[in-house]
Protein backbone atom coordinates (compact mmCIF):
# COMPACT_ATOMS: atom_id res chain seq x y z
CA UNK A 1 0.00 0.00 0.00
CA UNK A 2 1.14 3.11 -0.89
CA UNK A 3 2.23 5.82 2.07
CA UNK A 4 2.27 8.78 0.26
CA UNK A 5 0.09 11.75 0.87
CA UNK A 6 -1.85 14.12 -1.36
CA UNK A 7 -3.30 16.82 -1.72
CA UNK A 8 -5.36 17.98 -5.02
CA UNK A 9 -6.22 21.14 -5.74
CA UNK A 10 -8.04 23.19 -8.62
CA UNK A 11 -5.79 25.08 -11.44
CA UNK A 12 -7.15 28.71 -10.36
CA UNK A 13 -5.55 32.17 -9.74
CA UNK A 14 -5.33 31.20 -5.70
CA UNK A 15 -4.19 27.54 -6.16
CA UNK A 16 -1.33 28.36 -7.85
CA UNK A 17 -0.07 30.62 -4.86
CA UNK A 18 -0.97 28.03 -2.51
CA UNK A 19 1.09 25.42 -4.03
CA UNK A 20 4.20 27.90 -4.15
CA UNK A 21 3.92 28.05 -1.00
CA UNK A 22 3.42 24.27 -0.08
CA UNK A 23 6.84 23.40 -2.24
CA UNK A 24 8.58 26.39 -0.04
CA UNK A 25 7.75 24.46 2.70
CA UNK A 26 8.00 20.63 1.29
CA UNK A 27 10.90 21.03 -0.66
CA UNK A 28 10.33 17.05 -1.54
CA UNK A 29 6.69 17.57 -2.22
CA UNK A 30 5.91 16.48 -6.32
CA UNK A 31 3.96 18.08 -8.03
CA UNK A 32 1.74 17.04 -11.00
CA UNK A 33 -0.01 19.20 -13.14
CA UNK A 34 -3.04 18.24 -15.07
CA UNK A 35 -6.24 19.95 -16.74
CA UNK A 36 -7.52 22.47 -14.12
CA UNK A 37 -5.94 20.04 -11.11
CA UNK A 38 -2.50 20.23 -9.51
CA UNK A 39 -1.72 17.35 -7.50
CA UNK A 40 1.24 17.74 -5.02
CA UNK A 41 2.18 13.99 -3.41
CA UNK A 42 4.93 13.86 -1.39
CA UNK A 43 6.01 11.00 1.37
CA UNK A 44 4.05 10.49 4.76
CA UNK A 45 3.85 14.28 5.33
CA UNK A 46 3.02 17.17 3.55
CA UNK A 47 2.40 20.91 5.57
CA UNK A 48 0.80 24.44 4.73
CA UNK A 49 1.42 27.15 6.60
CA UNK A 50 -0.23 30.59 7.43
CA UNK A 51 2.83 32.19 7.33
CA UNK A 52 4.52 31.25 4.47
CA UNK A 53 1.08 32.09 2.32
CA UNK A 54 0.98 35.00 3.48
CA UNK A 55 3.77 36.00 3.06
CA UNK A 56 3.24 34.55 -0.71
CA UNK A 57 -0.32 35.92 -1.63
CA UNK A 58 0.78 39.28 0.16
CA UNK A 59 -2.32 39.48 2.36
CA UNK A 60 -3.59 37.68 5.35
CA UNK A 61 -5.15 34.32 4.98
CA UNK A 62 -6.82 32.10 7.05
CA UNK A 63 -5.90 28.47 6.62
CA UNK A 64 -9.71 27.33 6.00
CA UNK A 65 -9.18 29.36 2.97
CA UNK A 66 -7.56 26.64 1.38
CA UNK A 67 -10.49 24.44 1.29
CA UNK A 68 -12.16 26.82 -1.42
CA UNK A 69 -9.31 25.33 -3.61
CA UNK A 70 -9.04 21.80 -2.51
CA UNK A 71 -10.32 18.65 -5.01
CA UNK A 72 -9.48 15.86 -2.43
CA UNK A 73 -6.90 14.94 0.20
CA UNK A 74 -4.92 11.90 1.39
CA UNK A 75 -4.16 11.39 4.60
CA UNK A 76 -4.45 11.83 8.40
CA UNK A 77 -5.78 15.84 8.63
CA UNK A 78 -3.66 17.89 11.08
CA UNK A 79 -5.36 21.41 11.44
CA UNK A 80 -5.41 24.53 13.49
CA UNK A 81 -4.82 28.38 12.82
CA UNK A 82 -1.28 28.37 11.93
CA UNK A 83 -1.27 25.18 9.69
CA UNK A 84 -2.37 22.55 8.12
CA UNK A 85 -0.31 19.27 7.95
CA UNK A 86 -1.63 15.82 5.90
CA UNK A 87 0.65 12.90 7.39
CA UNK A 88 0.31 9.37 7.46
CA UNK A 89 1.17 8.12 11.07
CA UNK B 1 -19.19 -5.65 -24.29
CA UNK B 2 -16.45 -4.15 -22.38
CA UNK B 3 -15.84 -0.06 -22.14
CA UNK B 4 -12.82 1.17 -21.71
CA UNK B 5 -12.14 4.83 -20.10
CA UNK B 6 -9.17 6.26 -21.33
CA UNK B 7 -7.90 9.69 -20.06
CA UNK B 8 -6.13 12.07 -22.30
CA UNK B 9 -4.30 15.10 -21.14
CA UNK B 10 -3.17 17.92 -23.60
CA UNK B 11 0.02 19.87 -22.40
CA UNK B 12 -0.17 23.35 -22.94
CA UNK B 13 1.69 24.72 -25.69
CA UNK B 14 2.88 27.53 -23.60
CA UNK B 15 2.37 28.60 -19.68
CA UNK B 16 2.38 32.09 -19.70
CA UNK B 17 3.55 35.19 -22.30
CA UNK B 18 6.81 35.25 -23.72
CA UNK B 19 7.83 38.45 -22.05
CA UNK B 20 6.74 36.84 -18.32
CA UNK B 21 8.56 33.39 -19.05
CA UNK B 22 11.84 35.31 -20.13
CA UNK B 23 11.58 36.77 -16.35
CA UNK B 24 10.38 33.86 -14.46
CA UNK B 25 11.15 30.54 -16.61
CA UNK B 26 8.06 28.71 -18.40
CA UNK B 27 5.53 27.82 -15.51
CA UNK B 28 2.30 28.72 -14.77
CA UNK B 29 2.62 32.65 -13.66
CA UNK B 30 0.20 34.72 -11.12
CA UNK B 31 -2.44 37.35 -12.48
CA UNK B 32 0.14 39.57 -10.27
CA UNK B 33 3.44 38.73 -12.73
CA UNK B 34 1.11 38.51 -16.00
CA UNK B 35 -0.06 42.31 -15.40
CA UNK B 36 2.73 44.15 -13.66
CA UNK B 37 6.03 42.74 -15.37
CA UNK B 38 8.12 44.24 -18.39
CA UNK B 39 4.46 45.86 -19.70
CA UNK B 40 6.57 49.66 -20.23
CA UNK B 41 8.57 50.20 -23.27
CA UNK B 42 11.90 50.27 -23.25
CA UNK B 43 12.95 51.02 -26.57
CA UNK B 44 12.43 52.48 -29.90
CA UNK B 45 11.12 55.87 -29.09
CA UNK B 46 11.11 57.43 -32.22
CA UNK B 47 10.12 61.25 -31.06
CA UNK B 48 11.06 63.05 -27.72
CA UNK B 49 8.45 64.65 -25.40
CA UNK B 50 7.32 67.96 -25.66
CA UNK B 51 6.85 68.48 -22.48
CA UNK B 52 10.33 67.41 -21.60
CA UNK B 53 12.34 67.47 -25.15
CA UNK B 54 15.90 66.66 -22.69
CA UNK B 55 15.04 63.26 -22.51
CA UNK B 56 13.41 60.39 -24.08
CA UNK B 57 9.61 58.38 -22.89
CA UNK B 58 10.00 56.13 -20.38
CA UNK B 59 13.56 57.43 -19.36
CA UNK B 60 14.93 56.15 -16.55
CA UNK B 61 16.78 59.63 -15.74
CA UNK B 62 13.80 61.16 -14.35
CA UNK B 63 15.24 60.04 -11.02
CA UNK B 64 18.75 60.69 -9.73
CA UNK B 65 18.24 56.68 -7.84
CA UNK B 66 19.98 54.26 -10.60
CA UNK B 67 18.56 50.62 -10.51
CA UNK B 68 19.87 47.74 -12.69
CA UNK B 69 16.10 46.63 -12.88
CA UNK B 70 13.16 49.26 -11.55
CA UNK B 71 11.03 45.90 -12.00
CA UNK B 72 13.35 44.77 -8.24
CA UNK B 73 10.37 46.40 -6.69
CA UNK B 74 7.41 44.93 -6.20
CA UNK B 75 4.18 45.23 -4.20
CA UNK B 76 4.17 42.70 -1.57
CA UNK B 77 0.13 42.99 -1.81
CA UNK B 78 0.63 41.95 -5.59
CA UNK B 79 -1.63 44.53 -6.62
CA UNK B 80 -2.58 44.56 -10.25
CA UNK B 81 -5.76 46.31 -11.49
CA UNK B 82 -8.87 43.61 -10.46
CA UNK B 83 -7.15 42.76 -7.41
CA UNK B 84 -6.67 46.36 -6.26
CA UNK B 85 -10.22 47.30 -7.30
CA UNK B 86 -11.66 44.53 -5.81
CA UNK B 87 -9.95 45.12 -2.29
CA UNK B 88 -10.87 48.39 -2.54
CA UNK B 89 -14.48 47.84 -3.20
CA UNK B 90 -14.25 45.59 0.15
CA UNK B 91 -13.21 48.82 1.60
CA UNK B 92 -15.47 50.94 0.56
CA UNK B 93 -18.91 49.28 1.28
CA UNK B 94 -17.73 49.02 5.10
CA UNK B 95 -17.10 53.11 4.70
CA UNK B 96 -20.19 53.67 2.64
CA UNK B 97 -22.29 51.66 5.33
CA UNK B 98 -20.78 53.83 8.42
CA UNK B 99 -21.57 57.25 6.34
CA UNK B 100 -25.04 55.77 6.08
CA UNK B 101 -25.71 55.50 9.77
CA UNK B 102 -23.55 58.49 10.83
CA UNK B 103 -26.60 60.24 8.11
CA UNK B 104 -29.37 58.30 9.24
CA UNK B 105 -29.20 58.96 13.04
CA UNK B 106 -27.45 62.44 12.52
CA UNK B 107 -24.97 61.63 14.60
CA UNK B 108 -22.84 64.32 12.96
CA UNK B 109 -25.06 67.58 13.17
CA UNK B 110 -26.00 66.66 17.21
CA UNK B 111 -22.64 67.24 18.41
CA UNK B 112 -22.17 71.13 19.83
CA UNK B 113 -21.38 73.79 17.75
CA UNK B 114 -18.10 74.34 18.57
CA UNK B 115 -17.07 70.59 18.30
CA UNK B 116 -18.32 71.12 14.54
CA UNK B 117 -16.70 73.61 14.19
CA UNK B 118 -13.26 71.63 15.24
CA UNK B 119 -13.58 69.52 12.75
CA UNK B 120 -14.21 71.66 9.88
CA UNK B 121 -10.60 73.72 11.36
CA UNK B 122 -8.62 70.74 12.35
CA UNK B 123 -9.95 67.51 10.36
CA UNK B 124 -11.15 68.28 7.14
CA UNK B 125 -8.34 70.55 5.57
CA UNK B 126 -6.59 67.54 5.32
CA UNK B 127 -8.82 66.74 1.97
CA UNK B 128 -6.29 69.60 0.67
CA UNK B 129 -3.40 67.55 1.50
CA UNK B 130 -5.43 64.28 0.20
CA UNK B 131 -5.45 66.32 -3.14
CA UNK B 132 -1.92 66.88 -3.18
CA UNK B 133 -1.19 63.65 -2.88
CA UNK B 134 -3.37 62.62 -5.62
CA UNK B 135 -1.19 64.85 -7.82
CA UNK B 136 1.98 63.67 -6.71
CA UNK B 137 1.21 60.06 -7.15
CA UNK B 138 -0.02 60.44 -10.67
CA UNK B 139 3.28 62.16 -11.58
CA UNK B 140 5.05 59.55 -10.14
CA UNK B 141 2.97 57.45 -11.99
CA UNK B 142 3.92 58.84 -15.52
CA UNK B 143 7.47 59.22 -14.30
CA UNK B 144 8.65 56.46 -13.03
CA UNK B 145 9.62 53.37 -15.65
CA UNK B 146 8.55 50.35 -14.41
CA UNK B 147 5.00 48.84 -14.38
CA UNK B 148 5.34 47.33 -10.99
CA UNK B 149 6.49 50.80 -9.47
CA UNK B 150 3.86 53.06 -11.73
CA UNK B 151 0.74 50.63 -10.59
CA UNK B 152 1.40 51.16 -6.61
CA UNK B 153 1.96 54.58 -7.09
CA UNK B 154 -1.63 55.48 -9.57
CA UNK B 155 -3.39 53.33 -7.22
CA UNK B 156 -2.24 55.54 -4.10
CA UNK B 157 -3.21 58.22 -6.19
CA UNK B 158 -6.97 57.38 -6.71
CA UNK B 159 -6.26 55.83 -2.78
CA UNK B 160 -5.79 59.82 -1.43
CA UNK B 161 -8.71 61.37 -4.32
CA UNK B 162 -11.14 58.55 -2.33
CA UNK B 163 -9.64 59.51 1.31
CA UNK B 164 -9.89 63.12 0.37
CA UNK B 165 -13.51 62.90 -0.78
CA UNK B 166 -14.43 61.21 2.72
CA UNK B 167 -13.48 64.17 4.09
CA UNK B 168 -15.08 66.39 2.16
CA UNK B 169 -18.21 63.89 3.17
CA UNK B 170 -17.77 64.62 6.38
CA UNK B 171 -18.21 68.40 5.80
CA UNK B 172 -21.31 68.05 3.65
CA UNK B 173 -22.85 65.82 6.59
CA UNK B 174 -22.23 68.87 8.71
CA UNK B 175 -23.73 71.64 6.62
CA UNK B 176 -26.47 69.56 5.23
CA UNK B 177 -25.16 69.16 1.57
CA UNK B 178 -25.31 72.63 0.91
CA UNK B 179 -21.44 73.16 0.97
CA UNK B 180 -21.08 75.98 3.06
CA UNK B 181 -18.95 73.63 5.28
CA UNK B 182 -16.60 73.38 2.15
CA UNK B 183 -16.06 76.91 1.89
CA UNK B 184 -15.67 77.24 5.62
CA UNK B 185 -12.78 74.75 5.84
CA UNK B 186 -10.91 75.70 2.69
CA UNK B 187 -10.48 79.41 4.40
CA UNK B 188 -9.14 77.66 7.42
CA UNK B 189 -6.53 75.88 5.03
CA UNK B 190 -6.17 79.29 2.91
CA UNK B 191 -6.12 82.04 5.63
CA UNK B 192 -5.69 80.04 9.28
CA UNK B 193 -1.79 80.43 10.34
CA UNK B 194 -2.11 77.05 11.83
CA UNK B 195 -2.40 75.44 8.22
CA UNK B 196 0.49 77.65 6.44
CA UNK B 197 3.47 75.73 6.94
CA UNK B 198 1.61 72.62 6.16
CA UNK B 199 0.26 74.19 2.90
CA UNK B 200 3.52 75.39 1.91
CA UNK B 201 5.02 71.73 2.28
CA UNK B 202 2.13 70.24 -0.02
CA UNK B 203 2.85 72.82 -2.81
CA UNK B 204 6.64 72.86 -2.16
CA UNK B 205 6.61 68.65 -2.91
CA UNK B 206 4.10 69.50 -6.04
CA UNK B 207 7.38 70.87 -7.74
CA UNK B 208 9.65 68.77 -7.17
CA UNK B 209 11.02 66.88 -10.41
CA UNK B 210 12.97 63.73 -9.53
CA UNK B 211 9.81 61.07 -9.13
CA UNK B 212 11.25 58.96 -6.20
CA UNK B 213 12.34 62.16 -3.98
CA UNK B 214 8.80 62.70 -4.21
CA UNK B 215 7.61 59.25 -3.59
CA UNK B 216 9.78 59.31 -0.53
CA UNK B 217 8.56 62.85 0.87
CA UNK B 218 5.03 62.17 0.03
CA UNK B 219 4.53 58.18 0.17
CA UNK B 220 7.22 57.86 3.58
CA UNK B 221 8.16 60.88 5.50
CA UNK B 222 4.63 63.16 5.09
CA UNK B 223 2.11 60.05 5.00
CA UNK B 224 4.38 58.25 7.48
CA UNK B 225 4.28 61.05 10.44
CA UNK B 226 1.17 62.41 9.52
CA UNK B 227 -1.98 59.74 9.25
CA UNK B 228 -0.72 58.00 12.60
CA UNK B 229 -1.31 62.14 13.93
CA UNK B 230 -4.20 62.55 12.20
CA UNK B 231 -5.70 59.45 12.14
CA UNK B 232 -4.59 57.59 15.61
CA UNK B 233 -3.78 60.37 18.26
CA UNK B 234 -6.04 63.25 16.57
CA UNK B 235 -8.66 60.91 16.17
CA UNK B 236 -8.40 60.02 20.00
CA UNK B 237 -8.32 63.54 21.02
CA UNK B 238 -11.78 64.16 18.89
CA UNK B 239 -13.49 61.32 21.19
CA UNK B 240 -11.96 63.24 23.87
CA UNK B 241 -14.06 66.47 22.59
CA UNK B 242 -16.85 64.27 22.59
CA UNK B 243 -16.84 63.51 18.73
CA UNK B 244 -16.11 60.04 19.11
CA UNK B 245 -18.31 59.03 16.18
CA UNK B 246 -16.31 60.61 13.82
CA UNK B 247 -13.49 57.42 14.22
CA UNK B 248 -16.47 55.64 12.27
CA UNK B 249 -16.31 58.05 8.92
CA UNK B 250 -12.34 57.80 9.04
CA UNK B 251 -11.88 53.87 9.54
CA UNK B 252 -10.88 53.49 5.56
CA UNK B 253 -8.08 56.14 6.22
CA UNK B 254 -6.46 53.80 9.34
CA UNK B 255 -7.05 50.54 7.09
CA UNK B 256 -5.10 52.75 4.36
CA UNK B 257 -2.43 53.51 5.96
CA UNK B 258 -1.88 49.95 7.43
CA UNK B 259 -1.75 48.08 4.35
CA UNK B 260 0.33 51.32 2.72
CA UNK B 261 3.33 50.58 4.89
CA UNK B 262 3.96 47.35 3.51
CA UNK B 263 4.59 48.81 -0.10
CA UNK B 264 6.39 51.79 0.65
CA UNK B 265 8.40 50.13 3.40
CA UNK B 266 9.66 46.69 0.62
CA UNK B 267 10.41 49.95 -2.20
CA UNK B 268 12.75 51.67 0.08
CA UNK B 269 14.63 48.87 1.46
CA UNK B 270 14.90 47.63 -2.19
CA UNK B 271 15.79 50.52 -3.76
CA UNK B 272 18.36 51.58 -0.88
CA UNK B 273 19.74 48.42 -0.80
CA UNK B 274 20.80 48.32 -4.55
CA UNK B 275 24.09 50.92 -4.03
CA UNK B 276 25.78 53.16 -2.38
CA UNK B 277 25.09 55.86 -4.09
CA UNK B 278 21.06 55.45 -3.64
CA UNK B 279 21.45 55.08 -0.14
CA UNK B 280 23.16 58.47 0.07
CA UNK B 281 20.92 60.13 -2.08
CA UNK B 282 17.76 58.60 -0.27
CA UNK B 283 19.46 59.69 2.57
CA UNK B 284 20.04 63.70 2.03
CA UNK B 285 16.69 63.58 0.47
CA UNK B 286 15.50 62.19 4.19
CA UNK B 287 17.92 64.45 5.99
CA UNK B 288 16.76 67.75 4.12
CA UNK B 289 12.96 66.65 3.94
CA UNK B 290 12.27 65.11 7.31
CA UNK B 291 12.54 68.19 9.72
CA UNK B 292 10.02 70.24 7.05
CA UNK B 293 7.60 67.74 7.21
CA UNK B 294 7.86 67.57 11.36
CA UNK B 295 7.83 71.45 11.00
CA UNK B 296 4.72 71.99 8.96
CA UNK B 297 2.48 69.48 11.01
CA UNK B 298 3.73 71.27 14.65
CA UNK B 299 0.82 73.68 14.91
CA UNK B 300 -2.05 71.38 14.05
CA UNK B 301 -0.15 68.91 16.67
CA UNK B 302 0.08 71.86 19.22
CA UNK B 303 -3.24 72.87 18.59
CA UNK B 304 -4.44 68.85 18.72
CA UNK B 305 -2.82 66.26 20.61
CA UNK B 306 0.27 68.10 21.92
CA UNK B 307 3.81 68.18 20.19
CA UNK B 308 4.45 65.02 22.54
CA UNK B 309 2.61 62.95 20.69
CA UNK B 310 4.08 64.13 17.57
CA UNK B 311 7.56 63.75 18.87
CA UNK B 312 6.60 60.45 19.91
CA UNK B 313 5.40 59.47 16.15
CA UNK B 314 8.92 60.93 14.88
CA UNK B 315 10.75 58.62 16.67
CA UNK B 316 8.68 55.76 14.98
CA UNK B 317 8.82 57.13 11.64
CA UNK B 318 13.15 56.99 12.17
CA UNK B 319 12.65 53.59 13.58
CA UNK B 320 11.40 52.90 10.45
CA UNK B 321 13.41 54.15 8.51
CA UNK B 322 16.00 52.23 10.19
CA UNK B 323 15.19 49.23 9.40
CA UNK B 324 15.87 50.43 6.07
CA UNK B 325 19.23 51.77 6.54
CA UNK B 326 18.40 55.01 6.81
CA UNK B 327 18.90 58.04 9.32
CA UNK B 328 16.35 60.63 10.38
CA UNK B 329 17.73 63.41 12.23
CA UNK B 330 16.49 65.25 14.60
CA UNK B 331 15.00 62.69 16.81
CA UNK B 332 15.27 62.69 21.02
CA UNK B 333 16.42 59.53 22.06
Amino acid sequence: MSQKVFMAFQDNDNARYLVEAIVKDNPEAEVQHSPAMIRITAEKRLVINRETMEETLGRDWEVQEMLLEVISIGGNVDEDDDHFIVSWN
Amino acid sequence: MSVEIKTTSVEPIRNTYSAIARRFGDKPATRYQEASFDLAATTNFHYRPLWDPKRTLNDPTRTALRMEDWYAVTDPRQFFYGAYVGNRAKMQEAAESSFAFCDKRNLLTRLPEETQKQLLRLLVPFRHVALGANMNNSKIAGDSTATTVSQMHMFAATDHLGMGQYLSRIALLLDGSTGTALDESKTYWMDDELWQPLRKLVEGILVVDDWFEITLVQNVLLDGLMYPLVYDRMDAWFGEQGAEDISMLTEFQRDWYKESLRWTNAMIKTVVAESDSNREQVQSWVKNWEPMVYEALKPVAQATTGLDALDELRAELSARLKKSGLESTGVQA
